[in-house]
């Protein structure tokens, strides 16, 4: 128990002269830390090792921005007693992008997950192609932490990386809500793009588990077609699609080195 | 899966709105409360059901998706979705996940019953 005296009765708002609104708008709300602060676009700081396009001047886009069906999935690993839901979840978010499949890049900021960050991503796509994109920290507290993604990303939705205890053990979970952005990656989705997102995230928490010491991971995959209709007013969302542009980007990467090298030095 | 800490009670406010008062902590957890009181604010036939958020304590991400996952419960019943009582705090929320483009939202819960009155 605390030591400091407590006063016998406290004035209330309406005591002090504060309206209702205006008593409620001072005091912060538990979550106000966890919650990213409002951005219009993105705005992004050139990190090394990813090309880092197709990110900086996005709005950022949620299920009700993207194209195609909307799927809720969720890929889960029982943890057992290895680790505790704040543990697991430091660990994640200081390791984050160890954690991935090869070939793969994340680049976050160096002092790992926390809300309003931008990471830039390069994902391989096969066939020597690489994806540039990003993804924004939307919220963090300690037991999750959710990503959303940025026009032009394969998926307009957010992810949720969250740990809990259930009887006794610490379940990890990764948990996408999200649509394909545009027609184009809504056929790439059909034909095999989940298939390879759900690879995808499996792998990823298989690390994860295997760096927690838990023996031989099993990851839990379930997938949920939540709305079958595609958003056909979103169509144009293509504008912006980040592999095209990508595919684009290294074709003409040679003409912009030698654009570059022709410049005269300032 | 966390025990939820959240109250939701439905009641007619007049017309065809419907207002499911939101108290306490929204988050995935509360999923089947909302649902539940979802249900219950349709069966009257509702065309809006407006979420009053005065009583809101605390959303986290997961409590985002649920309402994403209402929007389209809502649309596929060709009901409107609207919100009420969001803090500054928590409508900037709505703002930065762009919900506030499928969800309305009103300052408070009178200037909602009078838009859907017009």
């Amino acid at each position: 128990m605390s030591d400091q005296a407590v006063p016998e009765s406290v004035a209330g708002a309406e005591q002090i002269g504060l309206s209702a609104r205006e008593a409620k708008s001072t005091v912060q709300p538990r979550d106000a830390g966890n919650w990213a602060a409002k951005v219009e676009r993105l705005a992004v700081e050139q990190r090394d090792g990813v090309r880092g396009t197709n990110v900086a001047g996005r709005r950022l886009t949620g299920p009700v921005q993207g194209f195609g069906k909307m799927w809720e999935k969720s890929y889960s690993l029982n943890a057992g007693q290895a680790t505790t839901p704040q543990d697991a979840i430091a660990t994640w978010k200081a390791h984050f992008p160890e954690f991935w499949p090869k070939g793969n890049r994340f680049a976050g900021a160096l002092a790992g997950i926390s809300p309003g960050d931008v990471a830039l991503l390069d994902l391989a796509m096969g066939g020597g192609v690489k994806l540039s994109t990003g993804v924004f920290v939307l919220y963090a507290d300690q037991e999750s932490f959710t990503l959303m993604t940025p026009q032009g990303h394969m998926f307009a939705g957010w992810i949720t990386f969250s740990a809990e205890s259930v009887d006794e053990a610490t379940v990890i979970r990764a948990h996408v809500l999200m649509r394909a952005n545009d027609p184009l990656y809504e056929l790439g989705m059909t034909f095999g793009g989940h298939a390879k997102e759900d690879r995808f995230w499996a792998q990823t928490l298989t690390a994860l588990g295997t760096r927690l010491g838990v023996p031989d991971p099993q990851v839990d995959t379930r997938s949920t077609c939540v709305d079958s209709h595609r958003q056909w007013r979103h169509a144009s969302n293509i504008w912006h699609n980040a592999m095209l542009r990508s595919m684009l980007q290294t074709l003409a990467t040679p003409f912009t080195a030698l654009r570059r090298r022709s410049r005269p030095a300032r | 899966m966390s025990e939820p800490t959240v109250r939701m009670d439905v009641r007619q406010a007049g017309g065809s709105v419907a207002v499911v008062d939101i108290k306490g902590d929204v988050t995935a957890a509360c999923e089947p409360v909302l649902m539940s009181a979802y249900e219950e604010a349709s069966s009257g036939g509702a065309a809006r059901v407006l979420l009053n958020f005065t009583g809101l304590e605390y959303m986290n991400s997961g409590g985002i998706g649920m309402l994403v996952t209402l929007l389209v419960r809502a649309g596929r019943q060709h009901q409107q979705l609207a919100a009420c009582g969001l803090s500054e705090h928590y409508r900037e929320i709505f703002e930065l996940t762009r919900l506030d483009e499928a969800i309305t939202i009103y300052i408070d819960e009178a200037s909602a019953l009078a838009d859907a009155a017009r």
